[in-house]
């Protein structure tokens, strides 16, 4: 279990590759950083820069290689795949292309959110805090439409409450607000913000958008591998 | 529907949502399934119709013990020596002991209707030895000439039981059908025709009394006929004969004709084959849908749900398809059985047991085409949905 005062995410002499022997490409080099309970943090770079593949790692999505990354208090060098498996249950995730399941409804695929945690939840609440947030997101009409029904903005709405919906400790986002007008944008970032401010929830995302860029209590910058 | 699922599986069900979603996938992955599930049917059927037929070969005859030629079947056989008639009955154990004659005969029934026959010769004062469906019957039949008529071989019968029959010939001797029995078509012969012992000398060219086809043996009462076959097979062993108990022949006959005969081996293949193609059809259906949604499962693996939760929804998938397919198969397989049966004559029918066995084959099958769908699961990657 994570500490008091114990940082959500912290890294230190993070060393990442692809590939080996001659073809190894080594594309993180001595990365350290530590992100507070509760903060907004951005990461940037160009593209290329290694910030996706560090944003994959603290996600606990891939194996630590070099260095150590303790998430909630967890160590992940060496970590089994079930226990990683156990950790990302306790994130949110929201991913550029919205991945979301064809043939469930707005609704369905939010539920998908909680019912990671396993059977045995009352349903009840759950379809109440699936509807709560889908209706929070501007969803409120749209909650039993498939996703072939919804505009590419309102489908990334349903992924980011599919992440949220849980309530997680720590949110990973990919250009989250990319597909969003200014409104829907900003209800988004106000969303982590009471969450952040609630729930001590941590977010990390890559963005480009300015709107969050000046609301972020950490950037992060990436240049070939290396904290800039 | 959905909602019934969602209460089984205590989850949303996703496999029958992205079945459903997909309808001309589905429908076309049903059909497929119950086409192969018509073709398993089918082979079945026709099995069991041997065994079933097999079985009516033995039925006219009352016996605890037959007497046969090595390796041979009931009908078609070798013959034996009415020797070994006599040594069984010196046995203190065997009560009485008669022979059984069988070959074959062609009943031309009009210039363009030819029925083959078994025909069947037993003494006629051996009513002991026969079956419920000859009984009595056999005594009728001592004048020359005299038969019992298969009561499937229609027209003939209704005359017979009322002794009204108008006479007809057999291999060139005229016969009068004075009763009826039941047999029924099979592999070998449309139907069957019970004879004295010398009528069957005539009607049955180039046979004699004194080599019957097989013997049949009544032991005394208290004695155990497999201990008595045992010890007449060990006393025949110079004679070139096997001596079973009437239901270890029925069994090995049927064995053979399942494992051995080559009609037997062609329809267990069709089994195989009917499985085979229900299998394939099943895993391509599985295989595409799971490569059409990888994205999506590496979602729920980055998640944190665990690969078994994939392998469930691929399992879900498949076991729905197998009783979705199963429905319509067994259908018209009961359908494709009606038509059999009337166009052949042999015993086919759908039977409980039988559906059942092909509901658990279908669902074996499928899973096990689930199974080999989900290792293209491993392909879902959640690093690289970033």
């Amino acid at each position: 279990m994570m500490t008091g005062r114990e940082p959500s995410i912290r890294l230190q002499g993070v060393n990442h590759w692809f590939g080996s022997g001659e073809t190894r490409r080594q594309v993180l080099f001595d990365i350290s950083i530590s992100i507070e309970r509760g903060s907004l943090t951005v990461m940037r770079g160009p593209s290329g820069s290694g910030k996706t593949t560090l944003l994959t790692l603290m996600g606990a999505l891939r194996k630590v290689q070099e260095g150590s990354i303790r998430l909630l208090g967890q160590e992940l060098h060496g970590a089994s795949e079930a226990a990683q498996e156990m950790l990302r249950r306790r994130f949110g995730f929201i991913f550029q292309a919205h991945n979301l399941h064809e043939s469930l409804t707005a609704r369905q695929n939010t539920l998908m959110g909680l019912e990671v945690h396993g059977p045995g939840g009352d349903a009840a609440k759950q379809n109440a805090a699936a509807v709560h947030i889908l209706t929070s997101l501007g969803l409120g009409e749209r909650i039993d439409y498939l996703p072939e029904k919804l505009s590419g903005g309102q489908k990334q709405r349903v992924a980011i409450a599919r992440a949220l919906v849980s309530n997680p400790e720590i949110v990973f986002a990919d250009e989250p607000t990319a597909a969003l007008d200014k409104e829907a944008g900003l209800n988004v970032v106000r969303l982590l913000k009471t969450l952040a401010e609630t729930r001590g929830t941590s977010t990390v995302m890559v963005t480009h958008d300015t709107r969050i860029i000046d609301l972020a209590d950490m950037i992060i910058t990436i240049e070939d591998g290396r904290l800039a | 529907m959905t909602r019934l699922l969602q209460l089984v599986f205590r989850r949303i069900p996703i496999g029958w949502l992205q079945l459903t979603h997909n309808r001309a996938r589905l429908f076309a992955a049903v059909a497929g399934i119950a086409f192969a599930n018509l073709l398993v049917f089918v082979q079945l059927g026709v099995v069991a119709s041997m065994t079933g037929t097999i079985e009516m070969t033995y039925a006219p005859f009352r016996a605890d013990i037959i007497i046969s030629p090595l390796r041979q079947q009931l009908v078609n056989g070798e013959l034996v020596s009415r020797r070994v008639l006599y040594i069984a009955l010196a046995d203190a154990a065997v009560a009485d002991a008669t022979p059984l004659y069988i070959g074959n005969a062609d009943w031309k029934q009009s210039p363009s209707t030819t029925k083959s026959l078994i025909v069947y010769g037993m003494k006629p004062e051996a009513v002991a030895f026969a079956g419920a469906t000859v009984g009595n019957q056999l005594a009728m039949l001592a004048p020359f000439g005299h038969v019992l008529i298969d009561r499937e071989i229609a027209g003939i019968d209704q005359l017979a039981e009322a002794g009204k029959s108008p006479p007809f010939e057999i291999n060139g001797h005229t016969v009068q059908a004075v009763g009826s029995f039941q047999l029924g078509s099979g592999f070998g012969a449309d139907g069957g025709l019970f004879v004295s012992d010398q009528t069957f000398q005539q009607l049955v060219r180039q046979r004699s009394t004194s080599t019957p086809s097989h013997v049949l043996i009544q032991v005394k009462p208290g004695e155990t006929p497999a201990i008595v076959a045992a010890r007449l097979n060990a006393r025949l062993a110079p004679e070139q004969v096997q001596v079973r108990t009437m239901s270890q022949a029925v069994a090995d006959e049927i064995n053979y004709m399942n494992t051995e005969a080559p009609m037997g081996i062609i329809f267990g293949i069709g089994v195989f084959i009917g499985g085979l193609v229900g299998l394939v059809i099943v895993y391509q259906v599985l295989a595409s849908d799971v490569a059409a949604h990888i994205k999506e499962y590496a979602t729920f693996k980055a998640m944190g749900y665990p690969h078994r939760f994939l392998l469930g929804i691929v399992l879900e998938e498949a076991l729905i398809m197998a009783f979705l397919g199963f429905v319509p198969g067994v259908i018209l397989g009961s359908g494709a059985y009606q038509i059999m049966a009337v166009a052949t004559g042999l015993p086919l029918g759908m039977t409980p047991d039988r559906a059942l066995a092909v509901l658990a084959g279908t669902f074996v099958a499928c899973a096990v085409s689930g199974m080999l769908a989900t290792f293209r699961l491993r392909s879902a990657e959640p690093a690289d949905l970033f």
